[in-house]
């Protein structure tokens, strides 16, 4: 059984000094409730979870003390796809009727500072200055870029679409479109990437409101139907943020097999995806996602760029609003961003960047520290 | 000695350590990350008992079999750089250092792949871009890294490019 989207809710990813990262998360979750036209005393569970703005499970006190089923998730950079996979797995099963799914964030300016203990790392390695996930961005794309002959025209590709593809939508935090050239000579931070190939921690907040497929048209005449639902975590051998060492032996990525276990539960493959939003922490995740994920073959990212393939209008758009560059990646919420993007797209909401064509499938993918993916396959 | 600007002087001080005269007030950051003292001082590593693969650092459960039990073994002092990048900003704490934004020296950070089969992540002891090469030979290097609560320093390892190999 299928489990049925039928209300969205996202406040703007960015900066908001007047509201705390929980509020954000209770106007995320009053305009899904509205999209779907279901009131918070009718919501049966709700799963959901931030990184640094407090636990999920407190927006009772915003929403009100409904007795629902409430689950606070934290999942790393996977936190809002675990807690929809959560959300979907319950409804699905037929435990509850309907769910919300919530994620919200308020990060300090500047790259994260993770602590060495809450990995199972000893602290020397943060103090001689090892604990930095851009140095990780840079040495994996550093490598992926020598093994595939990809030159950095690639990167300011990346970042020069989702930029212009940010200045199109009203609800994106960075909406200026820049240049090859703005984006080619901003400050290096970690080899190869620079600052505007660089996504930076915000805050922001997105609601979701799922239910059984048969219930859906209760609720709204474009229910999105998500297909599949599946998180993956590292294997021995994957090249992943945090490792002071990792084995010669190769192993395929998280990315790689929640794609494939995606593709199987739903019963399509990648060439049946019409528009998909792919993880850019950096403009290097984003190419090597593109393959990961089984839209192109390794190597292929530079042509198909060139070509214009994931722009707006090519033969798979990717990250139409913006992506992670142009939002911010505010951690509990930005997955659902993509998953929000994608019911937007599908429902023909999408303004100045709607996709043409009228799309019918969607692709989410959600990556991070410590090595963990996400993905969703949505339709209409 | 060269001492081109390239050369990171963040916290990895000036002078290199001296060999073999070791200051006793000095110690390894962290215990059993290297040999030391030794004249050559060489990385260690894990050896899990049941399907030998290699740790850094020493790990007594294996990542790789899930098996629990591993011997010390020395992982050498040379290796392969398999990828890099350069540290271009001041990492906030935990990052140790008394340099401020105006003061901080862009550091190297490279993956070294070792002869016993692992590849260790490690501070390098240049940060131009243009010297770093996938593929070139890097020597281990102890150096002194930070003060420590004896009057001493704490000593951590490094990679560094090798000249003339």
């Amino acid at each position: 059984m299928d489990v049925a989207i039928v209300g969205v809710g996202m406040h703007p990813f960015g900066r908001t000094p007047s509201m705390t990262g929980l509020q954000q998360g209770a106007a995320a979750t009053r305009a899904a409730l509205a999209d779907a036209g279901i009131q918070w005393s009718d919501i049966e569970c709700g799963y959901g979870g931030s990184q640094d703005a407090g636990n999920a499970d407190a927006i009772v006190n915003e929403m009100g003390l409904s007795g629902l089923q409430f689950t606070h998730i934290f999942n790393g950079c996977a936190t809002g796809g675990s807690s929809l996979h959560a959300a979907y797995t319950a409804v699905k099963s037929g435990e509850y009727r309907n769910a919300l799914v919530l994620g919200f964030d308020k990060h300090a300016p500047g790259a994260f500072n993770a602590t060495p203990a809450d990995w199972g790392i000893d602290d020397w390695y943060g103090e001689v200055g090892l604990m930095l996930t851009t140095q990780y961005f840079g040495m994996k794309i550093q490598r992926y870029m020598h093994d595939y002959n990809i030159a950095n025209e690639a990167l300011i590709a990346v970042a020069e679409k989702a930029f212009h593809n940010g200045s199109i939508n009203p609800t994106a935090w960075r909406r200026q479109a820049l240049s090859r050239e703005d984006i080619a000579t901003s400050q290096m931070i970690s080899h190869p990437l620079r600052k505007y190939m660089f996504c930076s921690p915000a805050e922001g907040a997105v609601a979701l409101i799922l239910c059984s497929t048969e219930e859906a048209k209760r609720y709204t005449a474009q229910p999105i139907f998500l297909n599949a639902a599946a998180i993956r975590t590292r294997h021995y051998g994957s090249f992943e943020v945090f490792s002071p060492s990792q084995p010669v032996a190769h192993a395929d990525s998280p990315t790689v097999i929640a794609s494939r276990a995606a593709f199987q539960q739903a019963g399509i493959g990648p060439e049946d995806i019409d528009i998909a939003q792919l993880q850019d922490t950096e403009s290097g995740a984003e190419i090597i996602h593109m393959a990961e994920n089984g839209f192109c073959e390794h190597g292929e990212q530079q042509q198909w760029l060139r070509d214009g393939h994931t722009k707006i209008g090519g033969k798979l758009p990717v990250n139409t609003d913006g992506g992670c560059l142009a939002n911010g990646e505010p951690v509990g919420a930005s997955g659902l961003r993509q998953v929000h993007e994608i019911c937007v797209q599908l429902r023909q909401q999408g303004g100045a960047r709607q996709v043409p064509g009228k799309p019918r499938t969607g692709y989410t993918h959600v990556y991070g520290a410590p090595g963990i993916s996400g993905v969703t396959i949505l339709s209409r | 000695m060269n001492q081109s600007s390239t050369r990171s002087t963040a916290l990895f001080t000036n002078d290199r350590y001296p060999k073999p005269r070791y200051i006793m007030s000095d110690c390894p950051i962290h215990p059993n990350l290297f040999t030391w003292p030794a004249e050559n001082p060489s990385l260690l590593g894990g050896l899990c008992e049941h399907c030998g693969e290699v740790s850094f650092p020493v790990q007594s459960s294996c990542r790789s079999c899930s098996g629990s039990g591993s011997s010390v073994i020395e992982l050498g002092d040379r290796g392969v750089l398999w990828t890099w990048t350069v540290q271009n900003f001041l990492p906030k704490p935990p990052y140790v250092t008394d340099q401020t934004p105006a003061t901080f020296k862009p550091y190297g950070v490279g993956y070294i792949e070792m002869p016993a089969g692992v590849r260790v992540e490690s501070r390098l002891l240049t940060a131009d871009a243009d010297k770093l090469k996938i593929g070139m030979p890097m020597q281990l290097v102890i150096e002194p890294f930070s003060a420590n609560d004896r009057g001493g320093h704490n000593l951590c390892f490094a990679f560094d490019i090798v000249e003339n190999d």
